[in-house]
């Protein structure tokens, strides 16, 4: 594939911007959308694309999806070229989501679980149905009802299973993890490195597969071990202080999927999971990730690994929405050259074709 | 790990340090103007921002793993006495870091140190405890509680 520089339609170009830019204001008489209101409320919008921008910064992810005119893959794309003008320094200490300060969670296999069901801001048990009371401006709704907290603390299902011996332990380690944004991805790819790719690849992408795992393509059989959502402390250690520091907190969705493993010549039969982990409120994506990702662990757990959510290279080469983008979108890039060297063959076929159906 | 104060610094000096990363520069100023002027102070490096790759862990409690990046910006300052403050704080608030690392390196000198304690830390660390306890109740009020059917009926 190869490409021509054209000269011209840089005025054009400028036009259509600023007719992007009129269009991204909308009508004049209306207020203009703050930056700040984006944040606060289409909060969602701007966790999934901090998200699967992969950087955490609420301003940021908000401004982009402003720029963005709404759509959320270019405001991911905004928000990773941005990062390349940033420098790096350094790695945090493994986030401890069991210290978390949860707003929810919940279990779908343990109903009296310690620390109890906590359902949180969610859209679950809501009707569904359009509330026009929002078309219209109102004034805040009251402050939400508060009970007394217990200091309970609230263990990971997972854990619960494991003192039991029926989940297979995640072997302790503190490896240095493989980062794909400094090395390109080779296969087969450790887990480390398959759950950064999940983490912040397309939720849309990993909806699907993981959908197809529950439809046959995959032989999963999953239970909602826990979700939460909440606030996690960031610990670093900074060389020159040499101690670990508290640089402020990430609101994360974490999910435990838990899974049968029929066991293997080496394992006795288990419960094993998957793990989904994202930026922000993203409880679809979480849920998705930690489907995908049990999917993928197939190979290594000995099970037979024919659908597509459980082949690696189809699932980490194609989760990313800024690749998958740039490679589906530069299609619309001049082909002029490429595609003047189409239309001869085809005319030469066709002549040579017609010549012998002549004959 | 080297330490480069001793231990009862280093908790002290680490409290301070993730209440100043969580406050923003407005919550500071104000509860500067409350407490005795911070000494002039010069730029050792920054402020900066920058990126810290955040890691978790796989299933939670396994090997690390890189989850996203995330904006932080530094600021290195020293005093006249030649006190070195540090400041690491999450978000691209360049003026927040700058106040966390003059305040880091003066609440290392003893003479300042419980003044700006009582004015500025401790109020700081109320307001974040308080934001923090009132989640936790709103939280708390969405715990279900299940009813059996025999008492429905």
């Amino acid at each position: 594939m190869a490409y021509v520089a054209v000269k011209g339609g840089e005025r054009a170009i400028e036009h259509a911007h600023a007719w992007l830019a009129e269009e991204r204001r909308g009508d004049p008489a209306l207020p203009e959308l703050t930056v700040a209101q984006v944040e606060q409320q289409m909060s969602l919008a701007v966790d999934r694309v901090m998200a699967e921008g992969a950087c955490f910064d609420r301003g940021l992810a908000a401004l982009a999806v402003k720029q963005a005119r709404g759509d959320l893959i270019e405001a991911a794309f905004l928000l990773r070229a941005y990062r390349t003008t940033l420098p790096r320094f350094g790695a945090s200490m493994p986030l401890d989501t069991g210290a978390m300060r949860v707003r929810r969670r919940i279990s779908a296999t343990y109903k009296d679980l310690p620390g109890g069901q906590v359902l949180g801001p969610t859209f679950d048990y809501t009707h569904r149905l359009l509330d026009f009371a929002l078309a219209a401006e109102g004034e805040p709704p009251p402050p939400a009802p508060e009970s007394p907290a217990e200091a309970a603390a609230m263990p990971r299902v997972t854990g619960i299973l494991a003192q039991e011996g029926l989940m297979a332990a995640e072997p302790h380690s503190e490896a240095e993890p493989g980062d794909l944004t400094r090395e390109p991805l080779a296969f087969p790819a450790d887990r480390p490195l398959r759950l950064q790719a999940l983490a912040r690849g397309d939720e849309g992408f990993l909806l699907g597969l993981g959908y197809s795992t529950q439809r046959g393509y995959g032989n999963a059989h999953p239970f909602v071990g826990e979700i939460r959502l909440g606030e996690v402390a960031v610990e670093i250690v900074p060389p020159e202080l040499g101690f670990a520091i508290e640089i402020g907190d990430l609101t994360v969705t974490e999910c435990q999927m838990v899974n049968q493993f029929a066991g293997s010549r080496t394992e006795p039969p288990q419960f094993t999971r998957g793990y989904g982990l994202v930026f922000g409120h993203g409880e679809r994506k979480a849920m998705a990730m930690s489907l995908v990702d049990r999917a993928l662990r197939a190979a290594e757990l000995g099970e037979d690994a024919e659908a597509p959510a459980q082949s690696q290279e189809f699932v980490l080469y194609h989760c990313d929405n800024v690749e998958a983008t740039g490679f589906v979108e530069h299609l619309k890039l001049p082909h002029y050259v490429d595609f003047q060297s189409e239309l001869e063959k085809l005319r030469q076929l066709r002549a040579t074709a017609m010549q012998e159906a002549a004959e | 790990m080297a330490e480069t104060t001793p231990p009862s610094d280093f908790t002290a000096r680490r409290r301070w340090m993730a209440v100043l990363a969580r406050a923003s520069a407005a919550e500071i100023t104000s509860r500067l103007e409350r407490a005795p002027p911070l000494p002039a102070h010069a730029r050792l490096r920054g402020p900066e921002t920058g990126l810290v790759m955040a890691r978790g862990r796989q299933g939670g409690d396994g090997a690390p793993f890189n989850l996203g990046e995330m904006t932080v910006t530094r600021c290195t300052v020293r005093l006249p006495a030649g006190i070195v403050g540090h400041a690491y704080v999450a978000g691209r608030d360049t003026r927040q870091a700058e106040l966390a690392a003059a305040l880091d390196a003066a609440l290392q000198d003893p003479a300042l140190q419980p003044a700006l304690l009582t004015a500025v830390i401790e109020p700081l660390a109320a307001a974040q405890a308080e934001r923090a306890a009132r989640d936790a109740r709103r939280a708390a009020a969405t715990r279900v509680e299940f009813l059996t059917m025999a008492t429905m009926r």
